[in-house]
């Protein structure tokens, strides 16, 4: 008996759908990342004013300063959609956890100094409240912005926000035996301690900030290009020679992190900029006033971890690594 | 001239690199069949790293080509940066 093997070929009636293939101008196979955020925010027919803000519409281009011809050129380089971000952040909780277990079991948290141990317990646990503040207002943005290309690559930032803040939770959690003494004295500290009220002071100023864009620029970029370098990075390495390898290992989370969020700020930044002189010019305003407010708000911080001469240091460091990567995204700094 | 070539199976994941071989390859030719992509070339084809990470947005391994790769006609020399097919 043989066997004749018919070949046929189907063609799909679309290769994508009609938003999409109307934006390229030909049917033609798009990426995941492109069907899921292009043109899926409805742009026209608002019978509705928001209650909350009746001088807008629901989704609004005038509640930020910043104008784009086109929206969705504020494109996420890492083309996160549900599947691809939840893949990619679910290998980083993974290994975070890993990192954990690892600790817990070989015990490595006892060969750290208790010295190093206080200062961590002093510098890192209240910052679950920052990290809490930037999750408020990267829903701000995902709440407020204009196109699913911005607002959704937002609500992924604040969900990892989220993630960060739990992470920081359990450091205090293994600091202290699981009794939860530790964040308790970590919300105190964020509350009272005074090294921590400046930047207690820039993020809730930066909640009640009314243009979206502006909480982008200040939070992602200003705040974060300070705070994140100089805990995860600056703090951890005087921590190598305290035994503190141990903290390395449990705040790798947030290094990836912040690798990987940058390509996305920097993008966003970059597109923004380059749209037209005036954004470049709104950008370089709002960059330069809260670099500063970064730096002032990070400093009791650092000189409290690093020392008077060293804290200083690495707070105009970072400073001018941040100006200079704003003038390389083509930001127009005053 | 001898033509080299790539199959490689026509999935969402493959979408990016056809696209690079064939942006990179001016004298790629891509046919299409049902679940396949083949891309002729005259001579030499060059699959770069450089060009599919633009596209997908993430970092990729060139190994990870095997993931949607056919089928090959042609010599090949590999690095991490640049996969190329040519006769030798």
């Amino acid at each position: 008996m043989s066997l004749d093997i018919k070949l046929n070929a189907l063609e799909p009636r679309r290769q994508t759908y009609g938003n999409i293939a109307r934006r390229y101008g030909a049917d033609r196979p798009a990426s995941r990342y492109d069907e899921a955020v292009l043109d899926v925010q409805a742009d026209v027919n608002f019978h509705y004013k928001p209650l909350w803000a009746p001088e807008f519409d629901i989704f609004d281009v005038r509640r930020t300063a910043i104008q784009m011809e086109d929206w969705y050129a504020l494109r996420d380089p890492r083309q996160y959609y549900y599947a691809t971000y939840n893949i990619n952040r679910a290998d980083l909780s993974a290994a975070a956890d890993k990192a954990f277990d690892v600790v817990a079991e070989r015990k490595l948290l006892d060969r750290v100094d208790d010295a190093w141990k206080q200062t961590v317990q002093h510098y890192l646990i209240p910052l679950r409240h920052y990290e809490w503040g930037a999750n408020l207002a990267s829903f701000q943005i995902a709440d407020e912005g204009y196109g699913t290309t911005i607002t959704s690559a937002a609500a992924f930032c604040a969900a990892d926000r989220l993630g960060m803040a739990q992470i920081i939770g359990r450091i205090g959690l293994e600091l202290d035996g699981h009794q939860g003494a530790s964040l308790d004295a970590g919300k105190d500290a964020w509350m009272n301690d005074p090294t921590f009220q400046p930047l207690r002071k820039a993020i809730e100023d930066v909640l009640v900030r009314k243009d979206w864009f502006e909480v982008f620029v200040a939070v992602h970029f200003c705040l974060d290009g300070i705070v994140h370098p100089l805990v995860y990075d600056r703090f951890d390495n005087v921590g190598y020679g305290k035994g503190g390898a141990a903290f390395t290992m449990l705040t790798e989370f947030m290094v990836s992190w912040f690798k990987d969020e940058s390509r996305w700020v920097d993008a966003v930044l970059k597109t923004a900029a380059a749209e037209s002189p005036d954004n470049a010019a709104t950008l370089g305003t709002w960059a330069a006033t809260w670099i500063p407010r970064a730096a002032e708000a990070a400093a009791p911080i650092a000189v409290s971890v690093l020392g008077d001469k060293d804290g200083s240091e690495a707070i105009s460091e970072l400073t001018q690594n941040l100006r200079d990567r704003a003038e390389s995204l083509g930001l127009a700094l005053p | 001239m001898r033509n080299v070539s790539i199959t490689i199976q026509n999935n969402s994941d493959a979408i990016p690199i056809i696209d690079a071989i064939v942006a990179d390859n001016p004298d790629a030719e891509a046919h299409y069949y049902p679940a396949m992509v083949k891309i002729d070339c005259p001579g030499r084809l060059v699959v770069n790293r450089d060009s599919i990470e633009e596209r997908i947005g993430r970092e990729f391994d060139l190994q990870e080509l095997h993931l949607t790769l056919i089928s090959l006609a042609g010599n090949i020399d590999e690095d991490d940066d640049t996969f190329t097919l040519a006769w030798n």
